[in-house]
């Protein structure tokens, strides 16, 4: 076999090919050791294949940790499925270790009997200190009874297969994750087709190290085929999705897509600035890559300049957008006043992360909720929005968008770090299929010193005389105030920070006039309420116990609620994605159950929102580890309560 | 975009084309006033219909300025301007921005923008109204307010040392910097006029008399009866006199300026001369550096230099992409990568 080929699933006469529905498989190292790109690549044939995919990528805060540490162990987690599935699975099926710190970090999580595969190469003296084993795990007793293990010499096997190409003993061993990524190949029967063609793009220009690859990932397939530790391989057949075609996408990706799809259906130009921040910088690489899209990236000096950016692009008529985690979130809110006050539209993206403060920068929390509430000086209400998932994001910030411009008002886009990152399957939309974002700006004068009447006429004396003239805060059916772009004759005014006069937008402080323009921001953003989609209940419309979560949580939440209707409980699901205004029947479909669950990943945000506007008394399930639910913490929880 | 919109025949404009209908609400006698006086003669001479101006302001006395103008106008919080004013002008270039700010907003709270603004000569035209005082607060001490001055903030003296704000522009890396006087009428006008020609970022200090709270801070400058001996009008390819006689001049000594009489064996020739094209800023810095009472404060163009302007930069790299990818096709985009289909 050349080694250009794929690895070919051959069927082996002493082995047994067995079918399952799912696995979850986790892949571990040094931050250093490629998990993260192994990982990627398993979910891409996985994907290609036609399995149902889920995905929860963890890494270090830190670049580079001493290699061997606990603080530098990365890993990867894949959920791959014949049937639907909606998160990365809470119990690992095998486990994939590079070295004893990956080891001790993540034998955690395997369940009982699951498959663990080592390098054992790696559990020398040093590595087992640094991990602080003081005995070798893999001869433990307890390790050895609990699971299947494989000890593989995986850095001498490697170093065999790739030797004589000329490369360095670093080199050679940067290609031991695919030796890795190889084995589980042949142990799951994936088609690696797709992996040797990113490989053969990857290191087009490199030609001995893609060959050593290449090998690498021969060596593992064949180490699983031909040796005799291994009885037994896998597969998982393909999962029943919707007919469409599909790719695999992570969700700062779709946001980033979303919007750039948003701008085009406006008619409008995409303006983004940005400061680069952990888990959200991905948006700015995204469309920074997209200038052949007509995207303008603004990397600015800091959070707040790119806030305030995104307040003058948004003033000189622009789809003028910026992303951050919360520590950027909070830099921005005074200038997120000032588009709150200007009335111009914009969005913030927070893709929450663990807080409070720096927190856990790579890690993922839903407890920035009460700060997109209330993170302003003033009565300053925004509407938000929270994606359900990966995917979810390229649908809702175009929502996002639509609110914002229709409006006149920013618009807060809640993800986090956990959709961000994660991966799952898109079916891939047509562009022509999107609903078109409808924008109008006023028109400006014909000629000089004549001024716009059919969009915004009135004329200065109140009575519908006198010389006609442009009125900036001058109100529509929506409440929304005219967006007139500067580069428009006849149109000139002046907007700030300043308390605004109704109707004219000069400068006013007398009391009834603030007073006024209070209610109106305030009635504007509430009275969105009546033009978004009534709230849906997943499973009977009244009954014992109503599980309501918003965000990032939606799979964990709609499986737990799913098992628990299965098994005949009185359970129902509503999962919000509209976070300010609520739906306007939310108020109804919570007093329609005796009980209500609110899980969250943080200490009850949501549950605080909700039992202030609607008096009822909703318990929470909070989890504030950094980590998404598992579906069995959920399903007890569940239990508890109904039982409670 | 409502490029469009940009008229081919340009009307002709006069100052009070530019004047707003809203009250003025400086302090009466503020050196405010005649800032705003030049700048309505400036903008009807550039060419530029009306609707194309943008006036963006932090905080601050000085930045009520947009208000003051029948532009476009935006003011803005506290030091952001130079941030918000580039999202104006990264996103649409061919408006003309202006960025209107005061010691206080530009170099205390909003000084890490100010200098970014500087360093990526972007389209921007900002004038910088030194007063050495917190106006709009009722008078505390500002970041160019000398060492000792007294303030409700410094009871007992400032003890902050100050900061020049075009040592800082120049040391940004800005590559126009000039300085001008508030009531030097026609001084301004051709500073204004000159700035706004400029294709990069133009920095402009005013000094601005606070006749509130640092009435005569720049007396020296100002008083038409004393003001020779203190400041130093620079020309672009002359040497540096001053003086009521203009008898005295700026000589190299070393790294060193030093003040000399023009005559006494000291003819023009040994002067230092004025070059504001110069590509390297050091002469530019020691001119800045040059401070009342010890030496007189040079007034005029400091530095004009052509450098790559950021906005057009933004768009050229546009342009280039879509030359070399083709224009954005979002059906490609979605199914870019590896698909699969399912029946």
């Amino acid at each position: 076999m050349s080694s250009t080929e794929a690895v070919a699933a051959q069927p082996h006469p002493d082995k047994k090919l067995e079918q399952v529905e799912s696995v979850v498989i986790r892949f571990c190292g040094d931050s250093g050791d490629g998990m993260q790109l192994v990982g990627g690549l398993f979910t891409n044939v996985s994907a290609v294949f036609g399995n149902d995919v889920s995905t929860l990528p963890d890494f270090p805060a830190e670049i580079r940790a001493p290699v061997g540490t606990l603080a530098g162990v990365s890993g990867f987690q894949l959920h791959f499925s014949s049937h639907d599935i909606f998160t990365p699975g809470d119990e690992v099926d095998t486990l994939v270790a590079m070295n004893p710190a990956a080891l001790k970090t993540n034998l955690g999580d395997l369940r009982r009997g699951g498959t663990l595969i080592v390098n054992e190469d790696e559990f020398d003296k040093g590595n087992l200190q640094k991990a602080g084993y003081a005995t070798n795990p893999l001869e433990s007793d307890e390790v050895i009874s609990k699971y299947t293990i494989h000890r593989v010499p995986m850095t001498r096997l490697n170093r065999d297969a790739v030797a004589g190409l000329g490369l360095s003993q670093k080199e050679v061993d940067r290609s031991r994750n695919i030796f890795a990524l190889g084995l589980v190949y042949w142990l799951y029967d994936r088609d690696s087709k797709p992996t040797v063609q990113f490989l053969n793009d990857k290191f087009k220009k490199k030609p001995d190290v893609l060959e050593a690859n290449l090998r690498a990932l021969r060596a593992g397939s064949n180490y699983g085929f031909s040796t005799e530790a291994f009885t037994t391989h896998y597969q998982v057949p393909r999962a029943r999705l919707a007919p469409g075609t599909y790719r695999k996408i992570a969700g700062n990706e779709a946001t980033a897509w979303g919007l750039v799809t948003a701008a085009k259906l406006a008619g409008k130009s995409l303006f983004y600035a940005g400061y680069p921040i952990t888990p959200a910088s991905d948006i700015l690489h995204q469309l920074s890559n997209m200038k052949n899209f007509g995207v303008k990236t603004f990397q600015a000096e800091d959070e707040i300049a790119a806030m305030s950016a995104v307040c003058g692009a948004a003033f000189a008529g622009n789809i003028a957008v910026t992303a951050s985690s919360g520590p950027g979130i909070c830099l921005k809110g005074e200038a997120m006043g000032l588009g709150f006050m200007t009335e111009l539209p914009m969005i913030i993206i927070d893709v929450q992360r663990g807080g409070p403060s720096t927190g856990l920068p790579t890690k993922t929390e839903q407890s920035d909720l009460l700060l997109a509430m209330f993170g302003r000086n003033g009565d300053s209400p925004l509407p938000i929005l929270a994606a359900s998932g990966p995917g979810d994001c390229f649908t809702l910030v175009q929502e996002a968008v639509r609110i914002a411009v229709e409006f006149m008002t920013p618009v807060i886009f809640l993800t986090d770090g956990y959709i961000a990152n994660g991966a799952e399957p898109w079916r891939i939309p047509k562009f022509s299929d999107l609903a078109p974002i409808s924008v109008v700006h006023p028109h400006g004068a014909a000629s000089p010193g004549q001024f716009a009447t059919e969009e915004n006429g009135h004329a200065s004396n109140g009575n519908g005389e006198g010389e006609p003239e442009f009125l900036p805060y001058k109100r529509n059916e929506k409440m929304a105030r005219p967006w007139a772009i500067p580069g428009t004759p006849g149109l000139e005014h002046r907007i700030g920070g300043l308390e605004k006069a109704d109707v004219t937008g000069n400068v006013d402080y007398s009391p009834h006039n603030h007073h006024k323009m209070v209610m109106n921001r305030c009635n504007k953003v509430a009275g969105i309420a009546n033009y978004i989609p009534l709230q849906e209940v997943e499973g009977p419309p009244k009954g014992k116990l109503l599980v309501l979560s918003w965000g990032g949580t939606f799979g964990a939440v709609r499986t737990a609620v799913e098992n628990c209707i299965a098994q005949g409980k009185s359970v129902a699901h509503a999962h919000l994605r509209y976070m300010n205004p609520f739906p306007r029947n939310l108020g109804e479909i919570v007093k329609n159950y005796e009980k209500v669950l609110i899980p969250e990943l943080n200490t009850g945000q949501l549950r605080l929102l909700i039992r202030a506007k609607y008096l009822v008394d909703a318990q929470g399930h909070n989890k504030i580890q950094g980590k998404p639910f598992l579906v069995h913490e959920l399903v007890r929880k569940i239990d508890e309560t109904l039982e409670g | 975009m409502s490029t469009d919109a940009v008229k081919t025949s340009l009307p002709v404009l006069t100052a009070k084309d530019f004047a707003s209908d809203q009250e003025i609400r400086w302090c009466p006698r503020c050196g405010d006033y005649s800032i705003l006086a030049q700048m309505k003669k400036v903008l009807p001479t550039l060419g530029i219909p009306r609707e194309n101006f943008v006036f963006v302001s932090g905080i601050g006395c000085s930045s009520r300025f947009p208000y003051y103008m029948n532009t476009y106008g935006f003011h803005g919080i506290h030091g952001r301007a130079p941030a918000i004013a580039s999202g104006v002008k990264v996103s649409r270039p061919e408006l003309q921005v202006w960025v209107i700010t005061g010691d206080g907003d530009a170099l205390s709270i909003g000084g890490n923008h100010l200098m970014h603004m500087l360093r990526r000569n972007m389209g921007l035209k900002v004038v910088l109204f030194n007063n050495r005082i917190y106006g709009l607060t009722k008078g505390q001490y500002s970041p160019t307010s000398p060492v000792g001055k007294i303030t409700y903030s410094t009871p007992v003296g400032s003890i902050d040392n100050p900061l020049s704000p075009l040592c800082y522009a120049i040391g940004s890396e800005a590559t126009f910097v000039a300085r001008s006087v508030d009531v030097d009428i026609k001084h301004l006008t051709f500073v204004l006029e000159r700035a706004a020609h400029h294709e990069g970022t133009a920095f402009v200090e005013v000094y601005q008399d606070c006749n509130i709270f640092n009435h005569e801070a720049f007396l020296y400058a100002s008083d038409k009866t004393i003001k020779a001996d203190h400041i130093l009008y620079l020309e672009h390819g002359k040497p540096l006199v001053f003086g009521k006689d203009v008898k005295k001049g700026i000589r190299l000594n070393g790294m060193h300026p030093e003040i000399v009489e023009v005559g006494k064996g000291i003819n023009e020739d040994d002067l230092l001369f004025h070059d504001e094209k110069a590509s390297e800023p050091s002469l530019a810095f020691l001119l800045s550096r040059m401070r009342h009472p010890e030496f007189p404060e040079p007034m005029g163009i400091f530095r004009d230099v052509a450098a790559p302007i950021y906005d057009q930069r933004v768009t050229e790299q546009i342009d280039a992409e879509i030359k070399k990818k083709g224009p954005g096709d979002f059906d490609a985009l979605y199914n870019s990568g590896d698909t699969w289909t399912v029946e």
